[in-house]
């Protein structure tokens, strides 16, 4: 038979439309307005899944995104998402479902046995005893207990579908659309305030849905309809269903996670900065604390009302209530009239309002007061509830069993504060509702309705149209508040707290947080072990942890830990209240933001040439540069000693177009070098360029390039590509911070100059090929000088600078004529054999040569005397970080100095990063002192060795010596050497 | 995420900007007349307090420029921004 536990009218599903669905393979029907709870409720399945600990047979306890145990996995393949609550899953046709943390299938888990043992597993087990043995931890235990203790599976290939993130601004942002947010958006709407609401529910309403109520001479859910559909037809108000509202950030910033129905995105994420917010989050129900409190069947009491009302669908045939507030007695007269059976309503004060006990005894219903449920039997559904009498805080007289399949549990209300709380708004205890409520919130925000700890409806509806009028009155609209006509038989009334049932035996759990197995027992260890805070306790025991983020157990946590300590739950405190609210997919953080769109890539105009070569990339910052070019099966060792090979005998083109480039113009351009670089830079004339090094104020090496002088009061500054952007910023810091009397303007020019670099003993004679006007001679176009000229027919800037040690011109021609210059070049090349190399070159050739690279042979501890670049470094002036270079520590004689490094065998490659010691290390105590550590390191083809840049304490002095380098595989011994291995009189910058 | 009024621009997403620390920390106007300790309370020191505290701000990703922001260190709320150059604002209300 289908659906068995549908009731045969009533509830909000659309009978016209059934769906068929799949839970752990076994086809069922539900319709459209079922979730899967309801669904699977309607079929008679309560048993869902397996505890996460003991693995203990769980069910369906809520209705809402409260419930700990219904946890499932949806869908199969790339798309399938573990740990869903089955609540919050709407019925779809053809939905999937299966049990999470089962093996091999829910009803028959092998885990079980956990259980069985589980005087064992206490609080803090693993911490006890699985550490003392990494092998041990890595081998054995951590994949037994990740089997044991996982939840879903994550999918298996990369998520095909598409996510996206939206931007909205509001007057009046709305969080839940029950009758308090509603309200609170009706008033706010009126006023003309651009408004949102949001609810995680795909049918606005709330509790309204299943609660019999009259507002204003229609039911709840009519009601909600009409206001939704008159605020649909508002131009100013967005309604989003199917979004929650999950962080609260600085601002007024919110975060909400909008699942679509279907169409081509599969989730929405809404960044929303309201200025004014209206909190109308409603309230979550708690459970009852006794033994076996956790078995399938066991359901708050609110959810037993609404899976009836709402969804037509049964939970049980008969039921026992057990409550400690007035409230709960409606779930009991709402399943009477559904033909469920209620063998008793069984409340833990021993005084009740005497309404409540005629409307009972009309009923015929069996009203116990001052007894509890002692404990629930049963396995995998509950079978029967043992009642006693409670006595101050024991258990007195016989006990009695009455068999029921449903047990309803009402705790009492504990508003969903979480939002306020990640808005800083202060928690209170009020000991007459027994829940914490805000008391004092930040500006901006406004609490209202059950959140706000206000829980009958006529004071949540003008609670609510309060909240929406000041919101919209706070940013400036004139709102106004109407008050509603309410009819609704239910009041809120009384409660007394009841924490934890008392229990003479110390058989069977009473379970305090139900997806994390914690029970009673393991808090009062926790806190006889001396984790004592609400902080702690949650480490240590894992409650309030979660994808429920321990909804139902918090509170009931606290209090119970309240009583062990002996202190007042005001006092204890919580624990903070973190986004997200609830679980946000990583596709959704991500949305668009992935593969190619991760981080936008900076390309050269050069790049489609290069890609067309075959080039092998590597990523410097943003930009693709190529790092070689293979020839047919080159490796990169072969490549690079081909391109160095070439460019050091005859000429290789090189794509610089990635140099960071400033153009610098004022009157007090030459003092705003002379104040950033560490040389003098104001006699520097027209017509020539000048190697400077910057440092930050604290004396450490910053950043390098060359900087030429374009006209009197104009320079052009290139800097490391990577370090362009933050040079740029420390440049404007201090010019606008420290130096606003300077007139100095600055302006990034990397993207566009095009930059080919011609390097190698022939780039005169290709240079003179595409420019035959200009004096190529050394006399005539000097090292360090640059030229304006017409090269291949366009309008060019040429720079005699060298990176390779080698006679060097870096052409610039405007961005997009890159390309046809590189043509050009590559062309009038030719005939000596011209070969474009890549970075990786670059790196050999300019290592040879001892030339650093900020940020490789640098670190920020790195003065410019370290780099033995002190000639650099102007006594007459101040510049910034000069007076850094004179502390102590910058003086000590042991610092660390730039050497080189060359292999005793020369084959051996001494990794960068390699850290160095003495060889004679064995003989002194341990620690073994590292007295340096190697920089750069490469094959040199023209000095056939292994060849390294290494930093090296009192290195400067220590030429000559060998030192041990500790490598993975043993050590290896290496001589300190002079940093230039190639060239070291510069006779070939001229060329030959 | 804070909401940063640039004084140039307007209300922006924080961001797009970046946060350089202490305000009102002048550079001293000849460093080599300090001795270690007095440069390095210019360079290291710099106030943590637990209320309002004066932080130049730069709008990295718009105008590029820098200004100052009073900041709650508790509430982490804006108090007040203001041009380089301008004294700090005087503050009527409490800092909450």
């Amino acid at each position: 038979m289908s659906q068995p536990k549908r009731l045969a009218e009533g509830g909000l599903i659309d009978r016209s439309r059934p769906l068929s669905f799949r839970f752990n393979g076994k086809p069922y029907k539900g319709y459209a307005g079922d979730t899967l709870a309801s669904a699977l409720i309607a079929n008679g399945v309560h048993l869902v899944g397996r505890s996460f600990k003991y693995h203990r047979p769980r069910g369906i306890t809520a209705a809402g995104v409260e419930d700990p145990n219904g946890l499932v996995q949806v869908g199969r393949g790339a798309t399938t998402v573990p740990n869903l609550m089955a609540t919050q899953v709407p019925l779809s046709e053809g939905l999937r479902a299966t049990s999470v943390n089962v093996f091999p299938s829910a009803r028959f888990d092998v885990g079980a046995v956990l259980g069985w043992g589980s005087k064992l597993l206490p609080a803090g087990f693993y911490y006890k005893t699985f550490f003392g043995s990494p092998w041990l931890w890595r081998r054995v235990y951590e994949p037994l207990i990740r089997r044991a203790a996982g939840w879903g599976k994550a999918p298996n290939a990369a998520d095909p579908d598409r996510y996206d993130h939206r931007h909205h601004h509001c007057d009046v942002l709305v969080v839940g659309a029950g009758p308090a947010g509603l309200a609170a958006a009706r008033a706010a709407a009126r006023s003309g305030a651009r408004v949102v609401l949001a609810d995680s529910d795909g049918r606005f309403g709330g509790s309204l849905l299943s609660s019999e109520v009259e507002i204003e001479g229609r039911s709840g859910s009519d009601w909600s309809d009409q206001v939704v559909d008159l605020l649909g037809q508002q131009d100013e108000v967005r309604l989003l269903p199917r979004t929650t509202v999950f962080g609260y950030y600085d601002g007024n910033y919110l975060c909400a996670l909008e699942r679509l129905a279907d169409g081509p995105v599969r989730e929405r994420l809404w960044h929303i900065r309201a200025r004014e917010v209206v909190l109308a989050t409603g309230a979550h129900e708690r459970p009852l604390v006794f033994a076996g409190n956790d078995r399938p069947g066991i359901m708050l009491a609110g959810a037993v009302t609404t899976y009836l009302r709402r969804w037509a669908a049964k939970p049980g045939a008969r039921m026992v209530l057990f409550t400690n507030n007035d409230r709960a007695y409606e779930s009991a007269v709402v399943a009477n009239e559904a033909g469920i059976e209620v063998a008793a309503v069984v409340d833990s004060r021993a005084s009740v309002d005497p309404a409540l006990g005629k409307l009972l005894s009309s009923r015929n219903i069996r009203h116990l007061t001052g007894h509890v449920v002692t404990r629930a039997e049963g396995t995998k559904r509950v079978t029967a509830a043992q009642i006693g009498r409670l006595s101050g805080d024991r258990i007195e007289g016989k006990a009695e069993k009455i068999d029921c399949d449903l047990l309803a549990v009402s705790g009492g209300l504990s508003p969903a504060v979480h939002l306020f709380s990640q808005a800083q708004g202060k928690l209170a205890y009020d000991e007459t509702l027994a829940c914490l409520r805000p008391a004092q919130g930040p500006g901006g925000v406004h609490s209202a309705g059950a959140c706000n700890g206000t829980f009958d409806l006529a004071g949540v509806l003008a609670e609510g149209a309060r909240a929406g009028a000041s919101a919209a009155q706070a940013t400036g609209f004139e709102a106004s508040v109407e008050v509603l006509t309410v009819g609704s038989p239910w009041q809120h009334g009384a409660i007394e707290p009841l924490w934890s049932v008392p229990t003479a035996s110390k058989k069977g759990k009473r379970f305090v947080d139900l997806q994390n197995d914690t029970s009673v027992a393991d808090i009062e260890l926790a806190v006889r072990e001396g984790f004592d805070s609400a902080e702690h306790l949650k480490r240590y025991t894992l409650t309030g942890f979660g994808t429920d983020q321990g909804r139902t157990s918090n509170v009931n946590a606290l209090g119970i830990l309240a009583g062990a300590v002996g202190r007042p739950i005001g006092e204890v405190g919580t624990t903070t209240f973190r986004p997200p609210y609830t679980p946000v997919t990583f596709g959704a953080m991500g949305g668009r933001d992935r593969g190619d769109q991760f981080d936008p890539a900076r390309l050269t105009p050069m790049q489609d040439w290069h890609v067309a070569q075959g080039a092998v990339f590597e990523d410097v910052g943003q930009w693709k540069r190529p790092r070689y070019f293979p020839k047919s099966g080159d490796d990169m060792k072969t490549a690079v000693a081909r391109e160095c090979k070439a460019t050091r005998e005859s000429v290789g083109i090189f794509d610089a177009s990635t140099l960071g480039k400033i153009d610098i113009q004022g009157p007090d351009a030459a003092e705003f070098l002379n104040r950033v670089y560490t040389n003098g830079w104001k006699i520097l004339p027209v017509g020539k360029a000048r190697y400077g090094i910057m440092c930050g104020e604290d004396g450490m090496v910053f950043d390098d390039g060359t900087t030429a002088r374009l006209s009197d009061q104009r320079y052009f500054m290139t800097t490391t590509t990577g370090g362009a952007a933050g040079v740029l910023d420390h440049l404007e810091e201090f010019l606008q911070t420290e130096w606003p009397d300077l007139r100095v303007r600055l302006t990034s020019v990397t993207e566009q100059w095009a930059n080919v670099s011609l390097a190698g003993p022939r780039s005169r004679d290709v240079l003179a090929a595409l420019a035959p006007d200009l004096d190529l001679s050394p006399e005539g176009f000097g090292f360090l000088q640059w030229r304006d000229a017409q090269v291949a027919g366009l309008d060019a800037r040429i720079f005699r600078v060298s990176f390779t040690g080698e006679l060097q011109y870096e052409i610039n021609v405007p961005w997009h004529f890159g390309q046809a210059l590189w043509d050009a070049a590559m062309a009038a090349g030719e005939p000596f054999g011209i070969t474009p190399y890549g970075t990786e070159t670059m790196h050999v050739l300019r290592a040879e040569k001892g030339f650093i690279i900020v940020g490789q042979e640098t670190d920020g501890t790195t003065t410019p005397d370290d780099l033995g670049l002190g000639r650099m470094v102007s006594a007459k002036k101040d510049f910034i970080g000069k007076r850094s270079l004179s502390r102590a520590d910058c003086l000590r004689p042991d610092r660390k100095q730039l050497v080189g490094l060359l292999p005793e065998n020369p084959a051996q490659e001494l990794p960068e990063g390699s850290q160095l010691v003495e060889v004679d290390h064995s003989k002194r105590p341990p620690p073994i002192p590292m007295i340096g550590f190697v920089t750069s390191s490469y094959w040199s083809a023209a000095l056939e060795t292994n060849f390294s840049l290494a930093l090296v304490e009192r290195g400067r002095s220590r030429h000559g010596d060998v030192i041990e380098v500790a490598l993975k595989d043993g050590p290896t011994l290496a001589r300190i050497v002079d940093p230039v291995f190639y060239d070291s009189e510069g006779a070939r910058r001229d060329g030959d | 995420m804070l909401l940063i009024n640039c004084p140039w621009c307007g209300a922006r997403d924080e961001i797009e900007f970046h946060c350089g620390g202490e305000a009102h920390i002048v550079r001293p106007e000849q460093p080599d007349q300090l001795d270690d300790a007095a440069w390095a309370d210019y360079l290291f020191m710099r106030g943590n307090p637990k209320g309002r505290y004066a932080e130049r701000w730069v709008h990295s990703a718009g105008c590029r420029r820098w200004f100052n922001v009073i900041r709650d260190t508790t509430s982490h709320r804006i108090l007040a921004v203001y041009k380089p150059g301008e004294p700090p604002p005087d503050l009527a209300e409490p800092s909450s």
